[in-house]
């Protein structure tokens, strides 16, 4: 059977929250595949294109845990305007490297690197409204808001990335196995 | 004396008298998943994971006397869901990050997550505060992994003699504990060459200096699945024990 002619192409959306643009940079790992990708999907906001807010989207590609109140305003965004939203990476799916400080009292922190620990000025915990709030905790995106798919990995290869979204286009359920699977 | 057989997922499986439904489908080459079985280690049947399905009653095969005509069903989509659950419940429980772990792509927990595809923890971290001993000179204990399967403890009990470890508190307060005044392991006579520090399935008890020799991607688990080290976790032959592994 054939497949239906493509009428619009896919928008995808990316952003990193707690994370450390890794897994984007992952993204970027599939290399000339890029260019089979464009035949198929335009992006929204990414780092590759300047929007700063996303729009209406097909899938949502969200690295990174949320730390912070402005993580939890760009989360909730993300789920209000795509369709399908994906977890990527290691801190998107568990938290991650920075959810290593979650056994630790956030005032304790703050005190620790910016009074206690020499070496850094002493201007004391910095409060500039722009600032957004940190939460006590660092959180899987999971446990803010409904996530559609999970592709873990520090960071994911490109590979798994690759079969994730070509997957998914072409309409299967995305599988990875062995080797693309992997949460290291 | 081998000519009694029982099936598993339809699969014929042959068995000797007291062998167990996990001793002889290692030993037949059918995986079934499993945590806190140890092939040369007394079965203890706590992680559940190797539960199967047996004339419709569910049982852990680790513990199961193997008996003729049984059938047996392991891969079926309700066991496999069961069995991921079991694997999120304890990814939530203790702190799990492959990333930063030195066990990362040899951790049989992690490589079960592989072979039945975890793509999520699914449940709320408890993100417990769980602070690692790295008194000893040769050895770093990390509680922030231990998933309570206890081989360390019968290691050190029956193979060792030493006693070294225990668990200790009930329910969710349920811990490894080291045995020592102190609770630090450098005031034991616990040893890098000791059995105890060889089973552990998961990267609770690591050799110092050694790290990331082996990089990642190139490990045990890396190479192949969990599924096909299957012969490895076989029971040793009687006759061949003795001879080390």
């Amino acid at each position: 059977m054939n497949a239906p002619a493509v009428k619009h192409k896919i928008r995808i959306a990316t952003t990193s929250l707690a994370g450390c643009f890794g897994c984007n940079m992952s993204f970027l790992d599939i290399d000339e595949r890029i260019l089979a990708l464009l035949d198929l999907a335009e992006f929204d906001r990414s780092p590759i294109t300047d929007i700063k807010h996303c729009g209406p989207c097909d899938v949502g590609i969200v690295e990174g845990g949320v730390c912070n109140a402005e993580n939890v305003h760009v989360l909730r965004e993300f789920r209000a305007n795509c369709k399908i939203l994906v977890a990527i990476g290691a801190c998107a799916v568990n938290g991650g490297l920075p959810a290593q400080r979650n056994h630790l009292v956030l005032r304790d922190i703050l005190e620790e690197v910016y009074h206690t620990e020499p070496g850094i000025g002493h201007g004391g915990i910095p409060n500039d409204p722009e600032l957004p709030l940190p939460l006590n905790q660092v959180h899987p995106i999971h446990e803010v808001v409904k996530v559609d798919y999970f592709l873990p990995g520090c960071p994911p290869p490109a590979d798994a990335i690759w079969k994730f979204l070509t997957d998914l286009i072409a309409g299967r359920t995305p599988q990875l196995g062995h080797g693309l699977l992997r949460y290291d | 004396m081998t000519s009694q057989t029982f099936t598993i997922d339809g699969r014929e499986v042959p068995f000797e008298a007291g062998q167990t439904v996990m001793q002889a489908a290692l030993t037949a080459g059918v995986f079934i998943p499993h945590l806190c079985y140890h092939p040369e280690f007394k079965p203890h049947g706590s992680c559940k994971l190797c539960t199967v399905m047996v004339n419709g009653r569910p049982a852990t095969s680790c513990t199961l006397p193997a008996a003729a005509g049984m059938e047996v069903a392991s891969n079926t989509p309700e066991i496999l869901d069961k069995r991921r659950m079991l694997l999120q419940m304890l990814l939530v429980e203790g702190n799990h990050f492959c990333p930063s772990c030195e066990k990362s792509g040899q951790c049989k927990l992690q490589a079960l997550g592989y072979e039945l595809g975890v793509m999520t923890p699914h449940f709320t971290h408890f993100y417990p505060d769980r602070p690692v001993d790295a008194s000893h000179h040769d050895v770093l204990l990390d509680f922030n992994r231990c998933i309570l399967c206890e081989l360390c403890i019968r290691a050190s009990a029956e193979v060792d003699r030493k006693n070294v470890f225990a668990l200790s508190g009930r329910g969710l307060k349920k811990h490894l504990i080291v045995n020592a005044e102190s609770g630090r392991l450098a005031d034991t006579d616990f040893a890098l060459t000791d059995k105890a520090a060889q089973v552990c399935p998961v990267g609770v008890i690591l050799p110092k200096r050694r790290g990331f020799a082996v990089p990642i991607g190139k490990r045990r688990f890396d190479e192949k699945p969990i599924s096909a080290h299957v012969a490895e976790f076989a029971p040793v032959a009687p006759a061949k024990q003795g001879e080390g592994r």
